[in-house]
């Protein structure tokens, strides 16, 4: 197998070339086109003078310090957070590094979900210690190199900036001058790391290496791959799940100018075409024909119905307690609510893609996947090659959202490309995106709780009724039905609630898949809980803010982030009428959160919200600024999803296609966000889904507090 | 059909139907990639060029409407005095997430600038609506572009 230095940029020659080409360069820049690397492949001759102590880090003899990155890069900073993990310990500044995607491969599997995956905000949490471990072993052999090259005690010598430092003498030797001779050294089992005090990258904001390549064009995603004789394809897939080709017009699609091949497969047909225009054209004349199959009678309001009658059986309790019945039944007060949420898509910016070349011997996949493991594998499948025969070329992502941990596209990309002599491109319509999508699934929620006489509340059930996706991609971590996503954010509450019962109905709807969507449980419960929250201090006529107070005893962190929210928000303060604040809060991902957003409801019922105040405690930030950015990330995320996002099923099919009936916040939407980060030495937590969950609670209780009126049912219409 | 297209200032020969949007004769025949793909409707504005200086959306720009105009893309958009204050305030206020959409965004950007040297928030809400953003960085956004703006007063 080629270990490909993947460069996640243009390579000069062809940017040199996309720069210089003139009238009649077309076919120089065609034949000239060089592979995508900036640099050979490392032949195994030159390990001798590479140091790569582990999987992660590679010092060449000329002194390039390669950074090989565990998870992916699909806008949440973590190239710069992993790297700045390394280089903390490594003793090298972040202007030093290149940095290349990870193959598949047993060192970059995710120990918080068991498998190369970029996912679950757990990247910081499964590979920061990793990420120092691995740094300070290169340094720890780096050094001893030097001092066995000087005859000096390691004491006496010290690592900066990518040399070695011997301190009495002043001698030095750079890291590049060192790596053959650390690279014969044995590797430390044990190596020592710095204590806080002692960091001088972690915790202080650096600028993004991945950025500066995004704002020219340079940089490389999946879809910008550029392969010699490559063709590139499109497609037309049976609007419906599991239906098959019935029938199409290949001549028509032939006649085109510019396409090649028509392929056909068992619920697709590919145009292979020079250009992506030439193969819509074709798509477009093939006038195809499907056997929808069952899943063709299917909609919305059946699937609606199907989660209706799920909620009405009891579920897999995931925390009964013995009497909560007997509890709620003799509450002071009982209040009970059905919350519903639609299924929503993910939208990533760039739409599903995947290049695959497939020969004799061997398959290359070029793409941006946040389960590069998971392309190989299937590409090995389908293939019938081995598994080291399959090279998965990454690349950054335009957008992940958890769509592009799924390899549906992948496997027909390979598909196609088994029929094809030539490398393909395989590039889906924004239509496509949406309706093949595996969607945020649907749910039900029905939830009660009883107060006593202060307002208190004593018992609380919560029934949940949906898909579990976890049961479809992971089902040995699925015991006796129990989905550990499905009720995260729901049974494991910060709330001091003495007797609870939450359970999971599962409920598969038939006619479309479904996965995660940033912020998964955590994200689909907080609209519930805290919406319910909120409707409990309503009932026991308490403020939200002191109402939550008394509840979170016993979550400190929580605590006070709700607080610090609270008084940077003004909470309290009046605001002009039509206008509401709203305050919900969250511990998800090992780190707490709390939102307060500002909400005005116009007379013809359009919401605005003017301003989302966020007190976010994550543990030990590695990169503040991006910790910030991943916030207000979420927020906008979220908020999509609050206003607008919902996908409907009529005859099977999707009826939303592109960003007009698929809506999505804009500019002109987008409130101001101000995020407050708690100083912490606690262990690092997740950032990338932490700002989606609160959102959408936050503004539903904004709405309540400026209209009287309960938002119960996403997205949010009053 | 032979069509001589003129992308930053350079003159380029591409032999393709006439009905065939720009966004692909840029992407798949000249390979220049920095111009994205994102809904294929001019829904979304990640394929945002300059044709003689003012924005267009390439994905819906059949070839051979452009003809002898000048066409821009991000490739080259730094060579102009406000491109290349906008990639500059981009990267001082760490705008960019995943960057896919942000193509688009910087050279609608551009296109605000050259028309209106010093945008209010509801000239950026007006010239910027159309171009979207996942990573939901239009906060940054909007900080950038009042950031390069304010440079260029300076200069």
């Amino acid at each position: 197998m080629m270990s490909d230095t993947n460069p996640l940029s243009l390579p000069e020659r062809r940017a040199f070339l996309m720069a210089s080409a003139s009238v009649g360069g077309g076919l120089l820049l065609t034949m000239a086109l060089p592979v995508l690397s900036r640099q050979p492949a490392p032949a195994p001759a030159l390990a001798a003078t590479t140091f790569s102590p582990n999987a992660f880090i590679r010092i060449d003899a000329q002194g390039t310090v390669s950074l090989i990155m565990a998870m992916v890069e699909m806008g949440q900073g973590i190239y710069t957070a992993l790297s700045m993990l390394i280089a903390e310990e490594l003793e090298i500044d972040l202007d030093q590094v290149r940095l290349e995607p990870a193959p598949p491969g047993k060192a970059f599997i995710n120990s918080i979900i068991h498998e190369q995956i970029t996912a679950d905000s757990s990247s910081i949490r499964a590979f920061a210690q990793i990420m120092r471990e691995a740094g300070a072993t290169a340094r720890t052999m780096l050094v001893a190199a030097a001092a066995a090259k000087w005859r000096v005690d390691v004491a006496s010598c010290k690592a900066e900036h990518g040399v070695v430092v011997h301190t009495s003498s002043g001698r030095k030797l750079g890291y590049g001058a060192l790596a053959s001779s650390a690279a014969l050294l044995p590797v430390p089992a044990k190596v020592s790391l710095k204590s806080p005090g002692e960091f001088k990258l972690i915790g202080k904001p650096a600028k993004r290496l991945d950025t500066p390549d995004k704002v020219n064009g340079k940089a490389l995603y999946g879809i910008d791959v550029v392969v010699p004789g490559m063709k590139v394809a499109a497609v037309a897939i049976c609007p419906v799940l599991g239906g098959t080709v019935a029938g199409y017009d290949e001549a028509k699609a032939r006649a085109i100018n510019g396409v090649h091949q028509v392929v056909k497969l068992d619920n697709a047909i590919a145009v292979i075409a020079d250009h992506t225009g030439a193969a819509k054209k074709g798509v477009a004349a093939l006038d195809p024909r499907w056997n929808v199959g069952p899943n063709g009678n299917i909609d919305s309001a059946e699937v609606l119905r199907q989660l209706q009658e799920a909620l009405k059986k009891p579920g897999v309790s995931a925390r009964n307690d013995a009497d909560v019945d007997s509890v709620l039944a003799g509450a002071a007060q009982r209040l009970e609510a059905t919350y519903e949420q639609p299924f929503v898509a993910h939208a990533p910016m760039e739409p599903m893609n995947c290049t695959v070349h497939v020969r004799k011997d061997r398959c290359d996949v070029w793409l941006g996947s946040q389960a590069p493991a998971r392309a190989q594998a299937v590409a090995a499948k389908l293939t019938g090659l081995p598994l080291e025969a399959v090279t998965v070329h990454g690349y950054y992502l335009g957008g992940g959202f958890g769509r592009k941990s799924e390899i549906d596209y992948v496997t027909q990309a390979v598909q196609i490309a088994m029929q094809v002599d030539a490398p393909v491109k395989l590039i889906w319509t924004r239509e496509q995106d949406t309706r093949h999508d595996y969607l945020r699934p649907y749910y039900l929620d029905h939830i009660a709780a009883g107060l006593d006489a202060q307002g208190h509340p004593v018992a609380w059930t919560h029934r949940i009724a949906g898909s579990s996706f976890m049961a479809r991609i992971y089902p040995t971590m699925i015991t006796n039905g129990f989905d550990p996503d499905a009720i995260d954010g729901a049974a494991n509450l910060a709330y001091a609630l003495p007797k609870m019962r939450v359970e999971f109905v599962r409920q598969e709807p038939g006619a479309v898949l479904t996965t995660w969507w940033r912020s998964i449980g955590p994200g689909r419960n907080a609209f519930v809980v805290e919406s319910f929250m909120d409707e409990l201090a309503a009932a026991a006529k308490r403020d939200p803010v002191e109402y939550r107070t008394a509840l979170l005893g016993n979550s400190p962190r929580l605590l006070a982030v709700l607080k610090l929210a609270a008084d940077k928000a003004g909470w309290g303060k009046p605001l002009p009428a039509g206008q509401g604040r709203g305050i919900a809060v969250q511990a998800a991902f090992e780190s707490f959160i709390a939102q307060v957003a500002e909400v005005e409801v116009a007379p013809d019922g359009t919401i605005k919200v003017h301003r989302v105040v966020c007190a976010v405690d994550c543990g030990l930030t590695i990169n503040p600024d991006t910790v910030e950015a991943q916030i207000q990330s979420g927020v906008i995320y979220g908020l999509s999803a609050a206003l607008y996002g919902s996908i409907s099923l009529k005859d099977g099919r999707v009826e939303q296609g592109n960003f007009d009936t698929f809506r999505v916040v804009r500019m002109d939407e987008a409130p101001a966000i101000e995020v407050h980060l708690v100083k912490s030495a606690e262990a690092s937590g997740g950032v990338g889904e932490l700002g989606t969950p609160c959102i959408m609670p936050a503004v539903a209780n904004a709405i309540f507090a400026a209209t009287g009126k309960r938002i119960r049912k996403l997205p949010m219409r009053v | 059909m032979p069509f001589t297209l003129n992308i930053n200032g350079t003159d380029h020969a591409v032999d393709v139907d006439g009905d065939t949007p720009l966004l692909w004769v840029l992407r798949d025949v000249l390979h220049m990639t920095g111009t994205k793909f994102g809904c294929g409707a001019a829904l979304c504005g990640a394929c945002t060029v300059h044709i003689d200086g003012g924005p267009r959306r390439s994905c819906v720009t059949p070839v051979a409407s452009v003809g002898k105009s000048a066409i821009t893309t991000i490739e080259s958009i730094g060579r102009s005095a406000a491109g290349e204050r906008l990639q500059k305030a981009w990267l001082t206020l760490e705008v960019v997430q995943c960057g896919y959409c942000q193509s688009g965004q910087i050279m609608s950007a551009a296109a605000l600038l050259a028309k209106i040297p010093r945008p209010s928030d509801d000239d950026i809400d007006a010239a910027m609506s159309g171009n979207i953003c996942r990573c939901g960085t239009y906060g940054r956004i909007r900080a950038a572009i009042h950031r390069a703006a304010g440079a260029s007063e300076g200069a």
